[in-house]
This record gives C-alpha cells, sequence and structure tokens, in this order.
C-alpha cells in the first residue's frame, strides 16, 4: 500500500563544512561545525535559522562516537526562538537514511515546519571510532566478543564477508571493484580526500586489517558536519531550491539480523548480507517503486563488502550474485546499469556517518551533482549495515 | 593478481589482557567455564538455545533456563584473520576471530579464537573443539583448537 505521506514533504536545504582527514577540524567544536552547517543549510532553502522549529536525528543524536547532540544547546547557541519537535531515530547510522522519515513524522504530526537533521564527527585521538570499542570495558553482553580481539567494526565485518564468500563464492576482486569505481568517481570532486586512481593491483597491496579486507575496503577516518532540513511539500514548492521530496522512507529491521556484528548469532542468509532486505521490501512496497526505476543508489559503504550485500537486498541482483554483479560494471558512473556512490561515498570522499550520500542525493536531484546522472529522477539512500534499526530512503525530484 | 597472505601460526590473544564482567544470567555460563564445562542456555520450557545468555526466552518469553554440559565441539562458521595487536602496548601477533556453531546446542554460537593452525589453513566447516585460556580475575576463556 502507498505510503500516507509518500511525496507530502521534502528536503529544501543542505549545508555542510568542508571534510578533514581525521582530527584535523580540530580547534573547531563539534556544536561549531554543526552549527555552521544548519546556518549553511539554511541560506541554501533560502530560510532564517529562527524559522527552524524541529530537530530529527539520527543514531541517538550521536554527534560523532562519544558525544550527543543537545537541542537545548543548539536553540541556545544559534538562537532558535522555539521548538516543537525533538527525537531521534535509536541505534547508529543504520537509521541515518531514516531520519528523513522521523523529520517527515514530526511535519505530518503538525509539531514542526522545518526541521532539522544534523550530523557532525570529529575524530580526535581519544574519539576515534577504531579504538572506542579496544578501551570500553567489556559489558556482560559483549564479554562474549570482544574478548576475540575483534575490537573494531572492520575486524567484524570481515567475519559477515567471509560467510558470504564462502556461500555464493564472491571474490575479492568484486570488493576492489567497489573501492575503484569509487575511487573514479571521487577524483573529480574537490571535496574528497582521496582522489588519485586506484588500480585491481593497487588495491590488493593494499595491508590486509581483517582478513578478507584490506585497508582500503574500510571507510574513511574523516571529520566534518552536514545537515539537512525538511518541511512540508506546500512550503519547499515556494521555496528557493527545487524540492526534493521524500517518496518513501522506512527503519526498522528482523530479528535475525538484531545487533548484527555485535552478536554474529544470525543465520543464513541474513548473516552474509547487510540486513537491510526487510527495509528494502517495505521500501518498495511503500514506494510503490522498484530497482530498476532508482536512478542512483547512494548506498552506505562503511565497509566495501557492504556496498555489494545492500545491492542484493534492495533487489538490484538476486542473492549471492553482487560479485558477478558489481564486477560486470554496473555500478560504475559511467555506462553502469545503476550508478552507486556517485561522490565517491565514504571510501573516497568523506565519512561523516552516511550524511555526504543525503548532500550527493539532493544534488543529483537538483542535477547539480559533480558527476550528474543525466535526467535522475529517484535516488535511494541507505543507512549503514550494523545493529537495529536500519533504514532506506527514495528521494525524487 | 591477488596472492593469498601466507600468515604463520594463529595464536590466542593474551589472556592477562583480557577481563570480562557477568550478570545474573550469564554469570552460570562463566562459573561452568571455570570448571573447563562448555554449557550454553537453553530455555527450560522450549528448549530453545540463545547466546549470549538473557532474561527471556525469544522464542516462548519464558525466563526458566538449564545450563546441559556440551561436548565443547563445534564447528567453524565464519572467522577473519587479524594482524594487529588489539593493545598498545602488545607488539603485532596473527590471531583468527572464529564465530563457532556448538555441537548440541543448535543457533547458539560462540565467537572465540582459534589457534593451533596456521591461519592460511582455517576454513569454514572446520571442525573445533574448545581450548581455555585463563583470563583475568580467575575466569577461563572459551577458546578452540582444530580437531
Amino acid at each position: 500500500m502507498t505510503w500516507a505521506h509518500q511525496d507530502k514533504t521534502a528536503i529544501v536545504g543542505i549545508g555542510y563544512t568542508p571534510y578533514w582527514a581525521r582530527g584535523d577540524s580540530f580547534p573547531r567544536t563539534l556544536n561549531e561545525m554543526a552549527g555552521q552547517a544548519i546556518l549553511a543549510a539554511c541560506a541554501d532553502a533560502g530560510i532564517s535559522i529562527r524559522q527552524i522549529d524541529g530537530f530529527a536525528y539520527q543514531a541517538g543524536a550521536g554527534a560523532g562516537y562519544m558525544d550527543k547532540f543537545d537541542t537545548a544547546s543548539l536553540v541556545e547557541t544559534l538562537g532558535i526562538p522555539q521548538i516543537g519537535f525533538s527525537a531521534t531515530l535509536t541505534g547508529g547510522g543504520g537509521g541515518m537514511a531514516g531520519a528523513a522519515g522521523l523529520a517527515t513524522a514530526a511535519i505530518m504530526n503538525s509539531d514542526a515546519t522545518y526541521v532539522v537533521t544534523v550530523m557532525a564527527l570529529q575524530q580526535l585521538p581519544a574519539k576515534r571510532l577504531g579504538t572506542i570499542s579496544s578501551k570500553a570495558a567489556a559489558s556482560p553482553e559483549n564479554s562474549f566478543v570482544q574478548p576475540s580481539g575483534m575490537i573494531g567494526p572492520g575486524h567484524r565485518m570481515s567475519v559477515l564477508a567471509r560467510r558470504h564468500m564462502h556461500l555464493y563464492g564472491t571474490q575479492r576482486e568484486a570488493f576492489g571493484e567497489i573501492v575503484i569505481s569509487q575511487r573514479e568517481n571521487a577524483i573529480p570532486r574537490e571535496t574528497a580526500i582521496r582522489r588519485t586512481p586506484l588500480t585491481l593491483d593497487e588495491y590488493f597491496a593494499s595491508p590486509m586489517l581483517a582478513d578478507p579486507l584490506c585497508r582500503l575496503d574500510f571507510c574513511l577516518e574523516t571529520d566534518g558536519a552536514v545537515a539537512f532540513i525538511t518541511t512540508s511539500a506546500d512550503r519547499a514548492r515556494d521555496g528557493r531550491q527545487q524540492p526534493v521530496y521524500i517518496h518513501g522512507c522506512t527503519h526498522g529491521g528482523g530479528r535475525e539480523w538484531g545487533r548484527a556484528f555485535a552478536w554474529m548469532g544470525m543465520p543464513d542468509p541474513e548473516f552474509g548480507s547487510s540486513g537491510h532486505k526487510p527495509v528494502a521490501d517495505r521500501l518498495w512496497a511503500q514506494s510503490g517503486c522498484k530497482p530498476s526505476d532508482i536512478d542512483v543508489a547512494l548506498l552506505y559503504d562503511h565497509f566495501s563488502c557492504m556496498v555489494l550485500m545492500q545491492l542484493e537486498d534492495y533487489g538490484f541482483c538476486g542473492k549471492g550474485e553482487g560479485g558477478p554483479f558489481v564486477e560486470s560494471g554496473a555500478i560504475r558512473y559511467k555506462g553502469g546499469a545503476i550508478p552507486v556512490n556517485t561522490h565517491g561515498g565514504q571510501l573516497s570522499e568523506a565519512y561523516i556517518i552516511g550524511m555526504t550520500h543525503m548532500r550527493e542525493a539532493v544534488e543529483q536531484l537538483r542535477g547539480v551533482a559533480v558527476n550528474q546522472v543525466r535526467g535522475a529522477e529517484l535516488a535511494l539512500v541507505t543507512g549503514g549495515p550494523a545493529s537495529l534499526p536500519i533504514s532506506g530512503l527514495i528521494l525524487r525530484n | 593478481m591477488y596472492v593469498p597472505n601466507r600468515y604463520g601460526p594463529a595464536v590466542v590473544v593474551p589472556g592477562d589482557y583480557i577481563s570480562i564482567t557477568t550478570d545474573v544470567w550469564t554469570e552460570p555460563f562463566w562459573q561452568a567455564a571455570k570448571e573447563r564445562r562448555l554449557t550454553a542456555c537453553k530455555c527450560a520450557n522450549c528448549g530453545f538455545f540463545r547466546m549470549p545468555p538473557s532474561p527471556f526466552c525469544p522464542e516462548c518469553q519464558s525466563q526458566e533456563v538449564q545450563w546441559p554440559t556440551l561436548a565443547g565441539t563445534g564447528t567453524v562458521f565464519s572467522f577473519a584473520i587479524c594482524t594487529r595487536s588489539p593493545f598498545p602496548n602488545v607488539s603485532d601477533f596473527v590471531y583468527v576471530p572464529v564465530v563457532v556453531d556448538l555441537d548440541g546446542a543448535p543457533a547458539a554460537r560462540l565467537v572465540a579464537n582459534l589457534s593451533g593452525v596456521n591461519a592460511e589453513d582455517v576454513r569454514i566447516g572446520m571442525r573445533v573443539g574448545v581450548d581455555w585460556t585463563p583470563i583475568q580475575e580467575g575466569w577461563l576463556l572459551p577458546n578452540f583448537r582444530p580437531i
């Protein structure tokens, strides 16, 4: 059944700071970067910061991994007169795309008119994602995983990738193609951290960090902030920018996936997957779209292997066929059936917990992307395969 | 061209650096481990196994549990090969985190280390048996070796 709120809200502003290599945003503060992104998004939308009256966060309102956004502090800092909505999806970056649905809930419930979603990330040495879990004392739950030395997300992801390779014959060449194709997309982008061309031999020479995943399979560690503003379709039509309508948005997921790689209890086929299938199935059902309708896919790429598994879970290819699918060139910007991560993604451009994907989707649908997909009308954006909830979003112009 | 790495012998993460915590639901697992007895949390009502141990059976919501003694054997479901030390003051070593399907406890898995084998020779489907590693505060951690 079609979603009751289909195309009733739209993204009307997007704002961002520069992207920095890990730690290089210092001495800026997290709230400063968030504020800069929010003010830039307001300027882009052609509205005053005083018109912002709602906050819809992802990741438990996390600001990076060790800090939290506090709406009261942002209201005080930015001079926002009054708010009617302040909420977050739970979980982590899995809910990134779903924050647009949360903003829609705020607007359709008449709680707010202009809702901002923001993420800022600053990985100072003590707050570096890959090292956080090794420092945390193991909880009773985590005492069943952490002693294995799987301290970082890459360690845990590699176990899922291995299962996929075992079941379906997926080759490292497929992961390499994802990394290389996204690098190609990053080359013309001045915002991208990594812009040098990459060959398959260079990919294979990258040191193994958690076999079968090498360093180039891991996303970048970067700093920066991105914000977007959602409002009603009626207001959007009178706005400064071409509206980017929220056509469908789902979050959630199934028990079989659950805590995912924090748990490792997933049965087949969920173990060697992105966990997105229930979210994807609902997204297609509520939007009335099918994979072949999508013009550009911005798939959360914290690790290359998860791009492949999302392509399967969203039905761009069959389950287990992700390897041959990407190796055929299907995800290339130039000539691919479904261009993926046309901005270079988190593997080559920058990693702001998925929010760079929102920026790219908006730019594609406004027709102003650096690697513009000609005539793009529908974009898919996903949250990160991780503990529930995970999320998917279809935007249209 | 991709040439698989030769890693050499896999060792376990040094127990001196490993600490665990328990709660009322996980404590029986670790107390059994202290006696070198591998168990898993089994619902006393419907027989469903769950790991880690938790307050409710996800199948029937019962809170009654049993702790059957398992054979201590299992099958490698998946694994990674890691080459960097997880600890800043310990030099690098090769270790293989494994996800193990436990014999006699369907759907229950343990995440552990596999040693006694060259890392490049580990395979999904490999048969393994429990091998206890002393860790901090007198606890024993179930790791595995090929059998």
